[in-house]
């Protein structure tokens, strides 16, 4: 006998198929399930970057010299099968995607629960949702603006007259000595552990990683890492103000490098 | 102890679906608190029929908080106040005398208001549609325990089965995502060995019918607190890990 089949009639949809299907297994990615996956992987890296970032440049405390060499370490990687760097940019380009998966996946999803979500009139109580979980929106933003700045500080100084190439004890006291500049890192790099917070215990259950057992475990990761990058990171900015990282304007390694290249004429 | 109590109600009132709505504020004096939410509304609406107005629409069907079909917004919480309790469950008890309740419908852009309360929940239908049941081959019914369950696989696809499809959890979410819905119905299938046949491709239909309605989740949790049944997003993990083991699994099938 053939089967009766009633097609459920239901509101027009919010979200369209998209226009270009994508072969596999790009075709996941024009999913929201598929996109949370990715935001799940590249935050899971990123977040890997940030924690290597932090204790690395806890060599800021050895000194200018113990810092200019874990940089020149960084650079040397991999130097017996590469060339000099690149397996540094071969890091950076992963990042940068990563980053930019990041950022995308979430403006797509971003406004796919806005077109689907309705206000309440009446106003609405939270219950479950924290202040880190709500404020992801803003804490991303935030710490993308701040990266930005970062870069063009420190990596490429262009806000820093002082800036010596390949000092970064200099170029870090030179430009945190400045208020204004130590007050955006400390705002920033609490917006980076509040956007941490919840995006380490989000990327569990985003990536299906669930088991009753341990479940309870993945929220004092989440407190743990962001409380380890709040407390590493602002230690930064805070030191440099309290003048235990100074280096009273002189560039060490500039000065060695000028001592090298004399002693090379001579 | 039954006592009474007086409230005012704010209520969303709206005439039709594409009508313009607002609150109206009703005054519910001489309530008993053994009423249920649902009762007290009832005895609001026959106040309001008595003085020749309009009643405040609101579904209601089974009233023992099995069936899904009441759901409001009380005090901005999906189904009030009293957790794992839906709102023909919620009593009168959990009120105060002089209490103001705010009384809304669940919203979300795939639930568009029908009238007063009431929305149209036919999106959720759409993804049952999608692959919310099993296939088999009808005939005499099969001998009981020939499909061996292990217990706590049938404890676990139970909670998810626990899901009365009310909606609260898309009500609730800051994203209108029906997430909790989708993986309760979802898992209480692919958790037990009839639901495997059909596992993978019920589960990319589902999440793609569920994505075409509703947004996407960013693990706030509100939906599990708004749960009449307490089902647990673990469920929604479980599925998203599904999902994803579907979209590798289903490629090698379409030719």
């Amino acid at each position: 006998m053939a089967q009766a089949i009633t097609r459920v009639s239901a509101p027009p949809p919010v979200r369209s198929e998209p226009k270009i299907k994508l072969p596999w297994p790009l075709s996941i990615y024009q999913t929201a399930v598929g996109k949370k996956w990715v935001m799940g992987l590249t935050g899971a890296a990123l977040l890997g970057f940030i924690v290597v970032h932090m204790i690395g440049n806890l060599h800021l405390y050895e000194g200018p010299l113990e810092i200019h060499e874990y940089a020149e370490t960084l650079r040397d990687l991999g130097t017996k099968l590469l060339p000099r760097t690149w397996l540094l940019w071969i890091m950076r380009i992963g990042l940068i995607v990563a980053f930019a998966l990041h950022i995308h996946s979430a403006y797509s999803l971003s406004r796919m629960s806005i077109a689907a979500d309705q206000r309440y009139p009446g106003g609405r109580n939270y219950i479950a949702a924290n202040f880190a979980s709500r404020t992801m929106r803003w804490t991303g933003p935030i710490i993308g603006l701040y990266l930005f700045y970062h870069l063009a500080d420190l990596t490429w100084g262009w806000f820093n007259p002082d800036f010596v190439r390949g000092d970064p004890y200099h170029n870090v006291s030179e430009s945190l000595s400045s208020i204004p500049v130590a007050i955006l890192y400390i705002v920033a790099n609490t917006a980076l552990a509040v956007h941490i917070f919840h995006g380490t215990w989000s990327m569990f259950q985003s990536l299906g990683v669930n088991s009753p057992r341990y479940n309870h475990l993945r929220r004092y990761l989440a407190a743990g890492l962001a409380g380890i990058i709040l407390v590493g990171n602002l230690s930064f900015p805070i030191f440099v103000q309290a003048g235990v990282i100074d280096d009273n304007g002189r560039s060490i390694v500039e000065e060695l490098q000028h001592g090298a290249a004399e002693g090379e004429d001579h | 102890m039954s006592a009474e109590i007086n409230l005012t109600l704010k209520v969303w009132r709206q005439a039709g679906s594409s009508a313009e709505g607002r609150f109206v504020t009703y005054e519910a004096n001489g309530i008993s608190t053994d009423a249920s939410f649902l009762e007290m509304l009832d005895i609001v609406n026959e106040r309001l029929i008595e003085g020749g107005e309009e009643p405040i629409v609101f579904e209601s069907d089974c009233r023992e908080g099995i069936c899904g079909t009441c759901g409001l917004m009380i005090n901005g919480q999906a189904h009030g106040p009293q957790k794992g309790t839906a709102t023909c469950q919620l009593h009168m008890r959990s009120f105060s005398d002089g209490d103001h309740i705010v009384i809304e419908p669940w919203r979300a852009t795939s639930f568009p208001v029908l009238r007063d309360l009431a929305v149209d929940r036919r999106a959720m239908d759409a993804i049952i549609g999608a692959g919310g049941f099993i296939s088999v081959n009808t005939g005499a019914a099969p001998d009981a325990n020939l499909t061996p369950v292990p217990k706590e696989t049938a404890d676990t696809a139970f909670d998810a089965a626990a899901c009365i499809g009310c909606g609260a959890c898309v009500a609730a979410c800051p994203n209108s995502a029906a997430q909790l819905f989708t993986a309760a119905k979802v898992q209480h299938l692919n958790l037990l060995p009839q639901g495997q046949a059909q596992r993978w491709a019920r589960t990319e239909a589902m999440v793609e019918t569920m994505e075409a309605f509703f947004g996407s989740c960013t693990n706030h949790g509100e939906c599990e607190e708004a749960c009449p049944k307490e089902i647990p997003i673990d469920f929604i993990a479980w599925t998203n890990r599904d999902y994803i083991k579907a979209k590798v699994k289903n490629r090698k099938l379409v030719g």
